[in-house]
């Protein structure tokens, strides 16, 4: 059987793939697919210590991380459809003014 | 064990090739494997509930909205001829993309040596977990109640956010 230790090495090389996303691609849409790779190993450690601990507040947060992930799923395309009718570009290289 | 290690596999191949793709698209539909592999890690973890609100709600929700605003923008990948022509290369673009990626490299060896390095004999998953719906909804409800109704806060502040930020300027339509 896996044992705790798996669930959470796995995590951590899910969350490590999306920071690296972050910081490798230059456009927005990956960005924001990247913090929720992050935001998926989160919620796998969440559920594991649940499993461990036989509670079901494990579950529970991951419910509201999921609420938090639609939420800012939500807002941030809101964001980068109004910035790409500003400059026709999603590369964030792109917005280095806070004003134009 | 042999599931964990298929599932664990898809996973992170699927993540790395999200982040290894160029057209936004195809980084959806790897994002959405990779939903599905760690859904069934859910199921191993005795979660059916989270394992299917990661599918329905995830996958089916969150990144159809991706898939959307993607497919709306039409603008598929980076680095394209208008970008390079506008001149929007920082000089230093491809130092950041060496330094983040050594980031993360040094990130996912601190994460693992931590864990490694705890010096306890590892943690056997033993023991029923909670696989009742009913007992989620019911600690859901009371325990977590405040957070549950913050929760719905939360969504209608979004909710009215990305209809304004999203709305044309000229104001006339949405």
């Amino acid at each position: 059987m896996p044992t705790l230790d798996h669930y959470l090495l796995l995590s951590a090389i899910l969350f490590a793939i999306g920071t690296a996303g972050v910081f490798v691609r230059r456009n927005l849409i990956t960005i924001l697919l990247s913090i929720e790779i992050m935001l998926n190993a989160v919620n796998l450690t969440f559920v594991a210590f649940g499993r461990v601990l036989g509670s079901a507040d494990g579950q529970i947060i991951v419910f509201f991380v999921m609420t938090v992930a639609a939420a800012e799923a939500a807002v941030g395309l809101a964001i980068v459809i109004a910035l790409f009718r500003h400059r026709e570009s999603l590369n964030p290289d792109m917005y280095r003014m806070l004003k134009w | 064990m042999i599931l964990f290690y298929l599932f664990a596999a898809v996973a992170v191949l699927a993540s790395l090739l999200v982040i290894a793709q160029r057209n936004p698209i195809y980084s959806v539909l790897f994002l959405i494997a990779s939903f599905g592999a760690l859904s069934g890690l859910y199921v191993l973890l005795e979660a059916p509930f989270v394992a299917v609100i990661q599918i329905i709600v995830y996958a089916g929700a969150i990144m159809v909205l991706f898939l959307f605003v993607v497919m709306l923008l039409n603008a598929p990948h980076e680095d394209t001829e208008e970008d390079l022509e506008r001149g929007v290369r920082l000089p230093s673009a491809g130092r950041v993309r060496v330094f983040g990626a050594l980031l993360a490299i040094a990130l996912v060896v601190e994460l693992i040596w931590v864990v490694l390095a705890s010096r306890r004999a590892p943690i056997a998953i033993a023991g029923e977990g909670v696989s009742s719906v009913r007992v989620i909804g019911r600690t859901l409800f009371t325990a977590y109640a405040f957070p549950f109704e913050v929760t719905s806060v939360l969504i209608l502040v979004a909710l009215v956010g990305s209809v304004v930020l999203a709305r044309s300027k000229s104001g006339d339509g949405v």
